[in-house]
């Protein structure tokens, strides 16, 4: 017998992380820890606004009062606050110009990372702007020009904040508010960049909008903010990478990312998210806890994209806010936890508006020892007449030593709402790749494909570009694991 | 310390309870006393109780507890209106007391069933075995203030034809009944009960019941549960069951009236091919509140559980659901389903559904659903084109949607009862 299980589960075991190098460029480090001060060093160094400065102490304040949330289905040590350096910037702040400005060690970090700016800077027609953020700070965003031309604003959050603190102020916390939960609130204290991207009314934004996250330091946190907002009518795709290097220690990521879909607008947002998820004895790896929500006005349609390979720990519910009437959200989901990451991920939609839709296809894939788990809310508020909602959990489980749970909550106040939810739990049945391996394909094609099968419906909501890399990524994390 | 211990809102609630005069191990009574003394009622912000507000029954005043007035029950009075059969045993209980008098039927060989009050400490040894005290308010209180209760117990081999049946009735005002239950049943043994719960000229009653249930090797047990307990009283229940190997677990709940009910069901399945079937249907109206909580934990390979819970809301009632699975590492072959439909006749009510499915096993088939509705207007078209008044199409309709989960009562007496109830209280034909 060729190759059998117990080899393709070393196999996985072994699979490298392909993102773990550091890239060697001197940074910019606020000393370790977390206090009034620290706050006031980040906003200065970012010249901010007195209102913005304002802002982030206050956040502070609440901040101080919270207490971490305990209520996910993961274990992890709590991350000790003041041990983590909040402020990260390569050194070289000044603004480029042009491509070649562009550090040629940051441009090597963007090749490796296989974003390389540089050959779609010679590509014309559609193709993807590119906002690059490593340790929070954003160092090269792509396309500018040609976007400026339809009005669309693509840029750093903290240019953002200089060059059009209107849009800033009007929008900023109105989804995610800064006493949300602990993490928002942290992240509304300390956040150093992020992308703000705002579409004019009417405008069908051309070409992906894509933002890049990278943790490059030790010892750091990465506290990004996305802000999009997309104006009446008009369209938006927007992606989100993410990869760090391997470390022993585990990193926090606590972003926030907010979308705003005014009347008739349709936002789509897809993440491939892959921090380092740890070694495989679950040492070292980045903590995500995120906050994603998204508002959406009269008519207006959010979808939310994901596929999870990454992180030790996960924590994040991508929701939709459905405040107006006929309005749509959308969450497809693959979340593929290995060795011994834990994921608590889910959605929440919430139905205010009448004549509401929302749909989940949530696709869990546990291998190793791993932890998944589904945590979604229907909420049909009672004004929401007709609300509708088609939620479906599957989970797959590829070890007997994991573990994939599911926690759907379904509150319903109105008699007029329709909501079906239902979840599934198995292994790839043994007839299955017995039938494959019957037509001569091999056990290792035989369970990619069954895996590819079970996740089609999400990846096939990815864009072109970002689907390629998640069938990759897939592969990557399952080759070969089957209990 | 000066410090002062804040007394909790249930050392208060109790104060005016009678401690337990049953056997029960003294230990596991002061246990639950200082449970009692340290824990509050449990607020939404606990996870268990997210949706049920307990302010209703924290505000009953113990102190002045009410006796029924009027004439005296006899056994006639029992048997024409709370008997659900004439076959077997029956035994009646008033607010948690044992009534001799209202009794009737005869005892069949190859069992020990007495209240709990004539039982011995050796035989009260296995009351609080697998039960949880910490945090569970009411399980505390029902150890420290049982009253009384049933023992049943079922000699191996020993298969009893006829139900048994335990009626209680709650009478009176602002009263608390305390009730524990112990039902054994030995090797190879079959049995099947009835337990019916109603009010008669009750007012703001509280009944608590603990039922701890051991079903043994190859048992067959069969519960068949029906509250009816009159708007305006509340009722909280515990079923603590433990399943040895290949047996057979069946519980029916019909909650069908009384304006606060909780059915708390803790079904831990500790022998291989087990077969565990839930069944339950919630009809509400007016302002009542019904939460089914379940739990099925499979620690055992090869083993089997059915869950199908429906439910009706009408006017301004609500209805929870929250079905827990758990799948332990090693308990592979599992088959668990779980399956939960609601629907909402009135704009008023609502619903609150929360399968969950917890597995660290692979090698298992688990599934669960979970639906939220209203009747299929079509359908009430189709049946008007036919000469049905619309009020009995939607009766037809509501009646078939429920029908599903009552028809797994296989007692013909039992379902016929549950149907004349519900004919009674909603106006529904069968």
């Amino acid at each position: 017998m060729g190759y059998t299980e117990n080899e393709l589960a070393k196999d996985l075991e072994n699979q490298e992380y392909k993102f773990g190098f550091v890239t060697n460029i001197d940074s910019d480090k606020a000393p370790k820890g977390l206090d009034e001060s620290i706050i006031r060093f980040i906003s200065a160094k970012k010249n901010e606004p007195e209102w913005m400065l304002e802002y982030r102490l206050k956040a502070f304040s609440i901040w101080k009062e919270m207490v971490e949330p305990s209520w996910a289905h993961v274990h992890y040590e709590k991350p000790d606050f003041q041990e983590i350096t909040y402020y990260s910037a390569p050194k070289q702040t000044k603004k480029y110009e042009s491509w070649d400005d562009v550090d040629p060690e940051m441009k090597a970090t963007m090749a490796k990372l296989g974003i390389s700016l540089e050959e779609q800077q010679r590509l014309t027609g559609t193709n993807v702007a590119v906002d690059f953020v490593m340790d929070s700070v954003s160092v090269a965003t792509s396309f500018k020009a040609k976007l400026a031309e339809l009005g669309i604003i693509f840029c750093s959050f903290s240019e953002a904040v200089q060059e059009h603190p209107e849009l800033v102020r009007k929008y900023m916390g109105s989804v995610v508010p800064m006493t949300d939960n602990f993490y928002a609130a942290l992240n509304c204290a300390v956040f150093t960049d992020g992308s703000f991207c705002y579409i004019p009314k009417g405008v069908k934004c051309p070409m992906e909008l894509s933002t890049y996250f990278r943790i490059n330091e030790g010892g750091t946190g990465q506290f990004e903010r996305t802000l999009v907002v997309a104006d009446q009518g008009s369209y938006v795709s927007y992606l989100e990478g993410c990869t760090a290097p391997q470390r022993d220690e585990n990193q926090l990521h606590a972003a926030v990312v907010e979308l705003i879909a005014l009347d008739d607008a349709e936002i789509k947002y897809s993440t491939v998210q892959n921090w380092y998820p740890g070694d495989k004895e679950g040492k070292g790896g980045v903590f995500n806890f995120v906050t994603k929500r998204g508002m959406c006005e009269r008519n207006a349609k959010i979808s939310w994209t994901q596929v999870e390979t990454g992180s030790a720990v996960t924590w994040k519910y991508p929701s939709c806010i459905l405040k107006g009437d006929n309005s749509v959200g959308e969450f497809y989901s693959v979340a593929v936890t290995n060795n011994f990451q834990q994921a608590d991920t889910g959605t929440k939609m919430v139905h205010l508006g009448r004549n509401t839709k929302s749909t989940i296809i949530s696709k869990g894939i546990s291998a190793g020892k791993s932890q998944n788990s589904y945590r979604g809310l229907v909420q049909i508020h009672k004004n929401a007449s007709n609300a509708r909602n088609f939620s479906q959990c599957d989970s797959l489980l590829m070890t007997d030593e994991c573990g994939a749970h599911t926690f759907p909550y379904i509150e319903c106040k109105n008699s007029s709402a329709k909501i079906e939810h239902e979840a599934t739990t198995s292994k790839i049945g043994e007839d299955q790749i017995f039938y494959c391996l019957q037509r001569g394909i091999s056990e290792e094609k035989a369970i990619s494909l069954i895996v590819n099968g079970y996740c089609k419906e999400v990846l096939n909501q990815l864009p072109m570009e970002f689907a390629v890399e998640a069938q990759k990524l897939l592969a990557i994390s399952l080759e070969g694991s089957v209990g | 310390m000066n410090e002062l211990i804040q007394e909790s809102k249930v050392a208060a609630f109790v104060e005016h309870l009678p401690q337990t005069m049953l056997a029960i191990d003294k230990e596991l009574v002061s246990k639950a006393i200082a449970t009692i003394k340290t824990t509050d009622f449990p607020t939404t912000r606990t996870e268990a109780w997210k949706y049920t507000r307990l302010a209703r029954i924290a505000a009953i005043s113990t102190a002045n507890q009410t006796a029924r007035e009027g004439k005296n029950l006899s056994r006639e009075d029992i048997h024409s209106s709370y008997q659900i059969t004439k076959d077997g045993l029956t035994f009646v209980f008033e607010n948690g007391v044992f009534r001799s008098d209202l009794s009737s039927g005869e005892f069949p060989a190859g069992a020990t069933i007495k209240p709990l009050t004539g039982c011995t400490k050796e035989e009260l040894a296995i009351v609080g075995k697998s039960l949880t005290l910490e945090n569970e308010v009411f399980n505390a209180m029902n150890t420290a203030y049982a009253v009384d209760g049933m023992y049943i117990s079922i000699q191996d081999k020993a298969i009893i034809d006829a139900p048994i049946q335990l009626i209680h009735l709650i009478t009176g005002k602002n009263t608390v009944s305390n009730l524990r239950n112990i039902i054994q049943i030995g090797k190879f043994a079959k049995a099947e009960i009835m337990q019916s719960y109603f009010a008669l000229d009750a007012e703001a009653s509280f009944t608590n019941v603990v039922t701890e249930v051991i079903v043994a090797e190859n048992a067959h047990l069969t519960i068949n549960k029906l509250q009816y307990e009159e708007e305006g009283n509340y009722h909280i229940s515990t079923e603590q069951v433990d399943q040895a190997k290949d047996s057979t677990f069946t519980i029916n709940t019909m909650s069908l009236n009384g304006t606060l009910v909780r059915n708390n069901l803790n079904i831990e399945v500790n022998g291989v091919n087990c077969m565990t079937n839930l069944h339950g249907a919630y009809v509400l109206k007016s302002n009542q509140h019904v939460d089914n909580h379940t739990i099925v934990d499979h620690k055992q390979p090869h083993c089997e559980s059915n869950e199908l819970y429906k439910g009706v809301m009408d006017e301004k009632s609500t209805g929870v659901f929250n079905g827990k699975v758990f799948v332990r590492k090693d308990a592979q072959k599992i088959n668990a389903f779980q399956s939960n439909g609601n629907v909402l006749l009135s704009d008023d009510a609502s619903i609150n559904s929360k399968p969950e499915l917890e597995i660290y096993a692979d090698d298992v088939k688990c599934s669960h659903g979970s639906t939220t509705g209203q009747l299929d207007e079509e359908a009430v078209f189709y049946l008007r084109a036919r000469g049905i008044s619309e009020k009995s199409a939607r009766h037809l309709m509501v009646s078939a949607f429920i029908e599903d989960v009552v028809t797994k009562i296989e007692n013909e007496a039992f379902l016929n009862y549950t149907h004349s109830l519900l004919k009674e209280r909603f106006g529904w034909d069968f």
